[in-house]
């Protein structure tokens, strides 16, 4: 009898726990990046020391962020050239660059709001979101656009931010190429600018 | 002296837009904007430095005090400013076909300097005059065809292509009313200071708006003057498809190989 107790509670937490995971991370890119930033805001209200912010912020982008994809991308065609170990040392070093940078970026924000109007399906893989970040005293109103990689349908995750029309992902592709190319296509010399910033 | 300034100025960028254009890399391609070559890219880097210098021992300090200023007054500044730039956005609607564009703002720069007091308030907008997006001579000319030509960097004035630093020459030599009225012709109407502070003041507001993101944009990169290239040349890109459908702008094909799973 008690076990059987006890079978019905594991089994009803797991059922809760499962439900709850489906709500904060849901399947529609709308409803995703809607329970995304309200997560980061969550974050970024409460009275945290920043290092607890960004440990927070880290946490939300390891799980929406499709990083390792971001981190291919913004190597461009240098990528074709990179041995399997390279790939490897890469994917380590963006994943920190990238946490990092993004929870750099974000813990500055004070109870940032952000409102998700509406969504555009690209095609299977891709869907745009749509948002605003509400203007403050100090700050205009913002056009944010999410690129959302829809081709797990069950697990969406974010590939690029689009503020104002501006890709982050370019921005950042075009950058790294800049470095590289100032290093006579030297991928070592992004490596080495990579760690530094991690380090720093 | 001044003028002849700016003449040699143009003729120097002319000759290097049409070697640049020479390359086959600077047609318009719409979707590239990492296509625009960095000719200069030394001396580019080196006015970049300088402007940096520039802004963070006078710029940054001022915009940032600048936001201290109240809100609505700050607004309405910005308001002022951007009723002014319809001088020159009019020409520029008609430049590139957009004779109703033309005459929304028209009737949003006469409402807007009379009813609300030399732009300072907006009751266009009030009235089903909205606010479009702002053109300048660069952006006709890259509607018309016209390939962006190097990227380059002007002192204080900063991130440029050549066929922008034409388009803003343009605005010196006859292109823009406001500075025609007050600095180019003596009307006794306007000083030529007038023309200087709405710039200034225009720059201040800019500035000030964008004090937090210029700020994490640097701390966050590893190649500033790379990333400030790469989001000018998109904000350029954007504005001369008038789209605000990122799907025109964005070159999907990119990301189509990115299989990370």
């Amino acid at each position: 009898m008690i076990s059987r107790n006890y079978l019905i509670r594991v089994l009803l937490i797991l059922f809760i726990s499962f439900s709850f995971t489906e709500k904060s991370l849901s399947a529609d890119p709308s409803q995703f990046i809607q329970s995304i930033v309200d997560e980061a805001s969550k974050a970024l209200i409460t009275n945290k020391t920043k290092e607890e912010r960004m440990h927070e912020l880290k946490s939300i982008a390891i799980k929406s962020v499709d990083i390792k994809g971001i981190g291919f991308y913004t190597l461009g065609s240098h990528r074709k050239n990179l041995s399997d170990a390279q790939k490897e040392e890469y994917n380590d070093l963006f994943r920190n660059y990238f946490l990092k940078s993004f929870a750099s970026r974000l813990s500055d924000y004070t109870d940032p709001k952000i409102n998700v109007i509406s969504q555009e399906k690209l095609n299977e893989k891709y869907t745009i979101v749509s948002s605003v970040l509400v203007a403050t005293e100090k700050t205009p109103e913002v056009k944010i656009q999410w690129r959302v990689y829809t081709k797990n349908p069950d697990r969406p995750l974010i590939r690029d931010l689009i503020i104002e029309g501006l890709s982050l992902a370019r921005t950042q592709k075009e950058e790294f190429n800049s470095v590289i190319q100032s290093n006579d296509g030297d991928i070592n010399a992004l490596f080495l600018n990579l760690t530094n910033f991690i380090n720093s | 002296m001044k003028k002849i300034a700016i003449v040699l100025f143009i003729s120097i960028f002319f000759s290097v837009a049409a070697n640049a254009g020479a390359d086959g890399e600077n047609s318009l391609s719409k979707n590239k904007p990492e296509s625009v070559k960095d000719c200069f890219e030394t001396v580019n880097r080196g006015i970049f430095a300088f402007n940096q210098f520039l802004d963070g021992v006078i710029f940054e300090p001022v915009a940032r005090g600048y936001r201290y200023i109240p809100s609505p007054i700050r607004t309405g500044t910005g308001n002022a400013m951007g009723n002014l730039s319809n001088l020159v956005t009019v020409p520029n609607n008609l430049l590139q076909g957009d004779i109703k564009q033309a005459g929304v703002n028209t009737a949003r720069f006469v409402i807007n300097t009379t009813v609300g007091i030399l732009g300072i308030f907006d009751p266009a907008a009030m009235l089903g005059f909205e606010k479009e997006e702002k053109e300048d001579y660069g952006q006709t000319l890259g509607s018309w065809g016209v390939g962006p030509g190097c990227y380059v960097v002007l002192p204080i004035l900063g991130p440029s292509t050549v066929r922008d630093t034409v388009g803003t020459v343009a605005t010196f030599v006859g292109g823009d009313p406001w500075y025609n009225v007050t600095a180019r012709n003596d009307t006794h109407y306007f000083k030529e200071s007038d023309y200087y502070g709405t710039r200034i003041t225009g720059g201040i507001d800019f500035r000030a708006k964008n004090v937090d993101s210029l700020e994490s944009i640097e701390k966050n990169s590893i190649d500033f003057y790379a990333s400030i290239r790469s989001l000018y040349l998109q904000d350029r890109q954007q504005k001369i498809l008038n789209s605000k459908k990122i799907t025109d702008t964005m070159n999907d094909s990119d990301w189509e190989e990115i299989e990370s799973k």
